[in-house]
């Protein structure tokens, strides 16, 4: 059957490539496009809705400014724990690389570790750090620093707290491996020409981790600005985010035509980002970031 | 639907009769079941007989910790029935799962009473009860089942048991005499700011800001005044909490010493250690709940299970362990002592000393409620 056919013969790419193609359309694009045709169905009453066709739902969110402000501010949380998470999770990524401990793999599987517990409870834990009963305020208090709790708890410090905790590996892992592509006669070259160690860094370590930062940072807005769980359970009503509205208005009203508005434009709004990112950033430095 | 062989084999043979097989295909067909029974092994009925489950959904927690206990277990010992488990903390929740799934994948729910029945019957959710099968449904409180009926004549979902939310507090911060002063006003009392907690529902939140405002919470005239009241909690609240889990956490870690509360959960409390006191102020909410039979359900399995359910001895155990009054009216079957005592028990039969939502006027005003709700709950 194959008779004929190259190593590089395009009919065999494409036969390799069509399991991924067909899961791909079946479980990404096929709901996607159904979410999409949902947008213009007409909600009659909760748990209720018929396909007649109206635009009422995209009016509805084109006119009113409380899905608008919830858009920025869920736009806001992601950039803030994007950058937060690049911050804090370049050190231990560049630590890891550049240690010469021997059991290099314990320091990356301490990495993975948290994964091993469910996220809901490693998210449930930060009621009992932060809470008015917690480890924080009690130690504060106890020491006689605070003469009353400090409220950490149910506020948006709290649901970034979260998901900087939830997402710190991510963007220690990207860096990691960005650092692990580096070819470190570079480094080497650098010294041996008269840079100091902080210079090194400066013009060749870190400019050539970039891409790894950058895939992280990517990934760590994309991931905190579709969450829902984190501000379910550290944060108050005000500290909703875009999905938490995707959540009420599916769950709670049951209006699905609307529920599936939103969705898409939390989807379309975050694949822009990702597209512009990608376009100022280089798509192969993306790539390379998250490929190693 | 399921067929015996012997039925099957009738048929064969009626269609045979009829002319409508040959005879060498006949005899082939009953040489192949014959061959088949042949070869089935006595153990292969009860193999199949053991694949019937029946699904339930509740609402997880001491709730449903005393369902599955007194009910569900003594029931699969009983009949052999397994029944799959599932739970939710918000009721819209299974809703919207029924909805994506098809019939029968969901079967019975203990559902929060006609309020939510309104929303099963207009999503064509429901299935008719064989009540013939239900022989302890004659001991139901009838002012329990009529609102249902109301609905459906043929009911889709039996009373099983009610309760009240009304004010829990922390007897450590407020005494029990400013609880019985202040009522439902101690959820706006600026004393306890960011002590405050309340469940975020919307039935709820409307129903303790019409009473605060001094409104009839079934026929509300002044709803800008009820939303004002709604916000004037929200700004004062540390957290609405979304489940009865959540609200025991809340109360038992001190994060809030005053909320609107189940019943139930606080005399779980209570029955903990816990310093929580709770109090029916006037007009309390009261509700009730059901076992509802969702379309596409194996019915005689699940009416039989509702039956076992509604046994006086399994319903006052249930009761007692939920710390919620059964369904059973009390002027037909003797109660204990401690059921006698829960919060909200009607002792007349009668429950006219509760105050329930009235279906109708609430179906007709939730979708714009709960969507003013949804927004206020977020700082709107």
């Amino acid at each position: 059957m194959t008779k004929g056919w190259t190593l590089y013969d395009p009919r065999l790419a494409w036969m390799l490539v069509a399991p991924v193609l067909l899961l791909l359309v079946v479980f990404l694009l096929l709901p996607i496009a159904m979410m999409a045709v949902y947008t213009f169905f007409t909600f009659v009453t909760a748990g209720v809705e018929e396909s007649t066709l109206t635009l009422a739902n995209w009016r509805e969110f084109l006119t009113d400014s409380y899905y608008h402000g919830f858009l920025l501010k869920t736009l806001r949380v992601g950039a803030m724990t994007a950058v937060i998470c690049g911050v804090l999770g370049y050190f231990p990524a560049y630590f890891i690389w550049a240690t010469s401990f021997k059991h290099k793999w314990m320091l990356l599987l301490l990495l993975i570790v948290p994964f091993w517990i469910s996220f809901t409870i490693r998210t449930f834990s930060w009621i009992n750090i932060l809470g008015e009963q917690g480890v924080i305020n009690v130690a504060l208090l106890r020491m006689g620093i605070i003469d009353e709790p400090l409220r950490m708890l149910y506020t948006e410090f709290a649901v970034i707290v979260g998901l900087v905790h939830f997402l710190l590996p991510y963007m220690i892992l990207n860096v990691y491996v960005s650092l692990e592509s580096i070819d470190r006669t570079l480094i080497a070259a650098a010294r041996s020409m008269g840079c100091t160690g902080a210079q090194a860094f400066r013009e060749v370590t870190l400019p050539l981790s970039l891409p790894g930062l950058a895939a992280g940072l990517l990934l760590c807005f994309v991931l905190a600005a579709g969450s829902y769980v984190t501000p379910q359970l550290l944060g108050s009503g005000r500290d909703a985010l875009f999905g938490n509205l995707i959540y009420d208005t599916i769950m709670g009203q049951l209006n699905w035509p609307m529920g599936a508005t939103l969705s898409i434009v939390l989807f379309v709004v975050l694949g822009i980002f990702a597209a512009i990112y990608t376009r100022y950033m280089g798509m192969s430095q993306i790539v390379k970031g998250l490929g190693g | 639907m399921k067929m015996s062989t012997t039925r099957r084999l009738e048929r064969l043979h009626e269609q045979y009769m009829n002319g409508d097989l040959s005879r060498r295909t006949f005899l082939g067909l009953t040489a192949a079941a014959a061959a088949s029974a042949g070869l089935s092994m006595p153990w292969m009925g009860r193999a199949i007989a053991q694949v019937k489950e029946v699904r339930f959904d509740g609402w997880g927690g001491t709730v449903q910790d005393a369902i599955d206990k007194y009910a569900i277990q003594p029931y699969t010992a009983k009949t052999g029935i397994k029944v799959v488990q599932g739970t939710f903390g918000d009721e819209n929740e299974i809703i919207t799962k029924v909805k994506t799934s098809k019939p029968g994948d969901f079967q019975i729910v203990h559902s929060s009473g006609v309020n939510y029945y309104i929303k099963y019957v207009n999503a064509g959710m429901t299935s008719e009860i064989n009540e013939a099968n239900i022989p302890n449904m004659a001991n139901v409180l009838e002012p329990m089942i009529a609102p249902f009926r109301k609905l459906t004549p043929k009911l889709s979902a039996v009373p099983y048991d009610y309760g009240t939310t009304g004010i829990a507090y922390n007897t450590t911060v407020i005494s029990p005499e400013e609880a019985k002063e202040k009522g439902a006003a101690l959820l706006t009392d600026k004393k306890y700011a960011g002590k405050i907690g309340g469940y975020a529902d919307m039935t709820t939140r409307v129903w303790y800001a019409a009473l605060a405002t001094g409104q009839d919470p079934n026929n509300i005239q002044d709803m800008d005044a009820v939303w004002a009241k709604v916000r004037e909690t929200r700004d004062l609240a540390r957290k609405f909490w979304g489940s009865g889990a959540e609200l025991m956490d809340l109360l038992s870690k001190g994060e809030i010493v005053v909320t609107d509360a189940w019943s139930g959960r606080v005399a779980s409390l209570q029955d903990q250690g816990h310093p929580i006191g709770y109090l029916d102020p006037p007009g309390s909410y009261a509700w009730m709940e059901d076992m509802l039979v969702l379309k596409g359900s194996p019915m005689a399995e699940c009416e039989e299970l509702i039956n076992f359910m509604l046994e006086p001895a399994t319903a006052i155990a249930v009761a007692e362990g939920q710390s919620y009054p059964p369904s059973l009216d009390p002027t037909k079957v003797k109660l204990t002592e401690k059921i006698e005592k829960l919060p909200a028990f009607d002792p007349t039969g009668k429950m006219e000393a509760l105050t329930f939502a009235d279906p109708i006027y609430w179906a007709e005003n939730e979708d714009a409620w709960t969507k003013q709700w949804d927004r206020i709950s977020k700082g709107a």
